[in-house]
């Protein structure tokens, strides 16, 4: 496959860089070095983590914290100035243009799972994702247990969908699922009550009850079905850049800043639109940040 | 690339390899879970159940549109038909199908609420149904209006009534004609039918979306829902092939066939 060969000849190139140079340099630090210039992976609408808020210009949680990290590095390499180059990905094709070195330093949405290890390198977690229930204010669902025989919208393509089966099966219920196409459809199944609960990633229910008529008439409810760690995803054969962007993260956090880039983002209103996402720091995303690491989704789940 | 048709063996639950792959289609074995085979196959068998629906409405509501396009005007209850009809094949062909499978889903029940309690599959199949009843309609106006003047003028002087003349002479003649168009069409529908994972029926395309994030092995996923697609269309043309040729009558319709021999 194209992919492959391309990333073994990057990884021939990256041998070679290190062993030729006296210092162990890294490819992805001498070619931002050489042109000045950075491509940064965004997503288009990922609120509040990664998105675009009009005329080409990116902002969010993980945008923000790259920035930062990449601030970080242009001290560390001695540069005076640094252009960043926004390239909107998708779920799609985000993995295959970092593995190419389309881009430099994805901040979006990826979750760092041990497939996607193989071909990409995960920087140290600041996100961890927790899959939820939203539902509506007035129903009086509170809990999963309560939802067996109910009809549940998640959205195709997700793994939501694959965790309702399991779930399914290890408590013998039975849900009627019904899936959205994507997770505006998702929701509009919630809100026209063809299903009575939508369950999917936190932030994304937090993001669509935000952005409904009414949020009031939502709410997010019940135990917490799943946790994934959400990565900022760095090239893989690149263990130098690597470490210097986890050492920057590192910085960020000993500076005490993510509480603040917490409220920025998730609890005050955002722009465009100024909407409020609303959703509390869990104790999981507070114990990444107090013990950074890089587990993969897979250690996530033995955990339970 | 190395295709890894190992991915349809795997539960459906945990990824690993179930005990009865293969056999468990043919009935002679049961998986504790199901595999993404027995998924794929389910799949099929909706679409194929979307297709099947939406081409039964298509084919009567079709024929019956595209014949009163053709009435002669014979007062104005005639015109009216008319009028009705042409009314119904505009409406319906000009708007895109998936946008009419929203318009059945999330619209219409929200004025007549009945329509709430009525699954998604009979939803989409009606709204499959209706759009490629505007496209028959037409055929089947076009075959009608193919035959020559004398044979409808030839029946009202035998004093045979509106009913009686396309009973027994346009329409056994006309929908001879357009039965390759019609071939067309209910192809058309079997392939429209993949609209339905939009509005939640679990077929082929849902499951191809779902499926290929599950086992990252979107290629070989992909290159199996193609398989079933073609083979399911195929099938179609291969049964109205069959109809056609039944239902010849020597002498009034050259198909190719007839020619060659």
């Amino acid at each position: 496959m194209k992919m492959k060969q391309i990333s073994q000849i990057l990884a021939v190139t990256a041998l070679l860089a290190i062993s030729g140079a006296a210092v162990a340099a890294s490819a992805t630090m001498d070619k931002i070095k050489s042109s000045g210039a950075v491509t940064m992976g965004v997503r288009e609408s990922s609120i509040p983590m990664s998105y675009t808020t009009g005329d080409s210009r990116f902002d969010g949680y993980h945008v923000e914290v790259c920035r930062m990290i990449l601030n970080d590095i242009k001290n560390k390499l001695g540069m005076s100035t640094l252009r960043i180059n926004y390239q909107p990905v998708t779920s799609q094709n985000r993995v295959p243009l970092v593995q190419n070195g389309t881009v430099d330093i994805e901040c979006g949405t990826t979750t760092n799972n041990s497939n996607r290890a193989k071909d990409v390198g995960f920087a140290n977690t600041l996100y961890v994702e927790e899959v939820r229930i939203a539902v509506k204010a007035n129903s009086g669902i509170n809990s999963i247990s309560q939802l067996a025989g109910k009809k549940i919208a998640t959205t195709t393509g997700t793994t939501s969908v694959q965790l309702l089966r399991k779930h399914e099966k290890a408590n013998g219920v039975n849900f009627d699922e019904v899936f959205g196409k994507d997770h505006a459809d998702s929701f509009l199944l919630l809100e026209s009550g063809r299903a009575d609960a939508f369950v999917m990633d936190g932030s994304i229910l937090a993001g669509n009850i935000a952005n409904s008529k009414n949020p009031k008439d939502y709410k997010i409810v019940g135990e917490v079905l799943s946790t994934e760690p959400i990565a900022i995803m760095v090239p893989k054969n690149d263990p130098e850049f690597k470490a210097a962007v986890n050492a920057a993260i590192a910085k960020i956090v000993a500076d005490g800043k993510m509480p603040a880039l917490w409220d920025k983002w998730f609890l005050k209103p955002i722009p465009p639109k100024n909407i409020v996402v609303g959703l509390e720091l869990s104790p999981a995303t507070k114990n990444a940040w107090a013990n950074l690491n890089d587990k993969p989704a897979e250690d996530y789940a033995q955990k339970k | 690339m190395a295709l890894d048709l190992g991915v349809f063996c795997k539960s459906t639950l945990d990824g690993e390899v179930v005990d009865h792959c293969f056999s468990s289609l043919f009935g002679l074995g049961q998986n504790a879970d199901p595999s993404y085979l027995d998924w794929l196959m389910t799949a099929w068998g909706w679409t194929l159940a979307v297709a099947g629906l939406g081409l039964t409405i298509a084919l009567i509501v079709g024929t019956v549109m595209g014949t009163l396009r053709t009435l002669p005007d014979t007062g104005r209850g005639s015109r009216m038909l008319v009028r009705f009809a042409t009314a119904w094949v505009e409406l319906f062909r000009n708007i895109p199908v998936l946008v009419q499978v929203f318009l059945w889903y999330h619209v219409i029940p929200a004025f007549i609420v009945p329509l709430k309690l009525l699954p998604s599959y009979w939803l989409v199949s009606i709204a499959l149904g209706f759009y490629t009843s505007a496209r028959i309609a037409e055929q089947v106006r076009a075959g009608i209006q193919s035959l020559p003047s004398g044979q409808r003028a030839a029946a009202t002087a035998l004093g045979l009534t509106t009913t009686q003349t396309y009973r027994y002479i346009i329409l056994p003649m006309a929908l001879r004609i357009v039965i390759p168009p019609l071939t067309s069409e209910s192809m058309n529908a079997v392939k429209n039918s993949s609209v339905a994972f939009a509005v939640s029926v679990p077929e082929l395309t849902l499951f191809a979306m779902q499926a290929q994030e599950e086992t990252s092995h979107g290629v070989e996923i992909y290159l199996a829902v193609t398989a079933l697609y073609a083979l399911s269309a195929f099938g179609v043309n291969r049964v109205m092939a069959l109809i056609e040729k039944r239902s010849r009558i020597p002498g009034f319709i050259v198909s190719n066939d007839a020619a060659a021999h």
